[in-house]
């Protein structure tokens, strides 16, 4: 059975899915069409990545008058950091900056 | 300039966590001031929970002896605000200002949303909206975690404050061991 974990390494493991993530840290609370207008997709394509990011709880979706805004959630990377990478390594501090690098430059 | 009620601000952000744990213990982690002094800035947060009721978080004498050594002498207070909403063990919509920091007390109030949903499988999911204008900029690198880096810096934000918080509800211990 796939863990809370493995889907956010999953949904993290695919470069289309990283670059969403990067718009959503330089601006959040975007549309689908705000999304999709940034990425060589198709609207089905671009839904598609965000429901895997979206069940990894790497996005949020809320209703915001008429339109769905997407937020990046930090948390679930939070998470692995603090529980996972921690406990497996002495150099927490280059670990963080690690991860924060490949969430940066995809 | 403010957003109309009904519409979140591009600067908001938002923070979701499950944790295995029923929404009383949850409400309580949040809104009890033993509780709350436990897990990620710490101290003592006080509510009175009815709308227009007072919001305070008290620093504990380690922290604020913490502040003074690193050179930023904190006040008694450290964050206050007023309860907008409050529906235990559901959701809590506070105002919150930050007073630590001279820029985040000069931006003034913004809006914290917790909101507990019970999955009914023993977890519940966990979502802090924390709604901020674009006058609230430091604010919002603070409560982002962004001025982490370094491992000492502002702290680790919201994302940290609910990682630790699900770590000391379901092991009992923080972070921090």
């Amino acid at each position: 059975m796939e863990t809370d974990d493995d889907k956010v390494f999953r949904a993290l493991a695919d470069p289309t899915r990283r670059f969403l993530l990067d718009l959503l840290f330089e601006r959040e609370g975007r549309n689908l069409t705000e999304l999709e207008e940034e990425v060589d997709m198709t609207r089905i394509g671009v839904m598609k990545h965000l429901r895997i990011l979206e069940d990894a709880g790497l996005i949020v979706a809320q209703r915001s008058g008429r339109s769905k805004l997407h937020f990046l959630n930090p948390v679930p990377i939070r998470v692995i950091h603090d529980r996972w990478i921690d406990k497996y390594t002495e150099h927490r501090t280059s670990a963080l900056v690690d991860l924060k690098n490949r969430l940066e430059n995809p | 300039m403010m957003t109309p009620a009904s519409v979140l601000p591009d600067t908001t952000q938002i923070f979701q966590i499950y944790i295995k744990a029923g929404p009383k213990a949850i409400w309580e982690a949040i809104t009890d001031p033993a509780w709350t002094n436990r897990y990620g800035y710490t101290g003592y947060a006080h509510y009175d929970l009815r709308p227009g009721g007072s919001y305070r978080v008290v620093a504990n004498e380690e922290f604020k002896a913490a502040a003074d050594a690193a050179g930023f002498p904190c006040p008694e207070v450290i964050v206050d605000g007023e309860v907008i909403e409050s529906d235990p063990p559901r959701r809590l919509v506070t105002t919150w200002r930050m007073l630590m920091d001279p820029a985040c007390v000069t931006e003034g109030f913004t809006v914290v949303t917790h909101e507990i949903d019970d999955l009914g499988n023993g977890s519940c999911k966990l979502t802090l909206t924390h709604r901020l204008d674009s006058s609230h900029a430091t604010i919002g690198e603070l409560v982002s975690g962004r001025m982490d880096a370094g491992g000492e810096g502002g702290g680790g934000g919201h994302a940290w404050v609910l990682s630790d918080l699900k770590s000391l509800l379901e092991t009992g211990t923080g972070l921090g061991g």
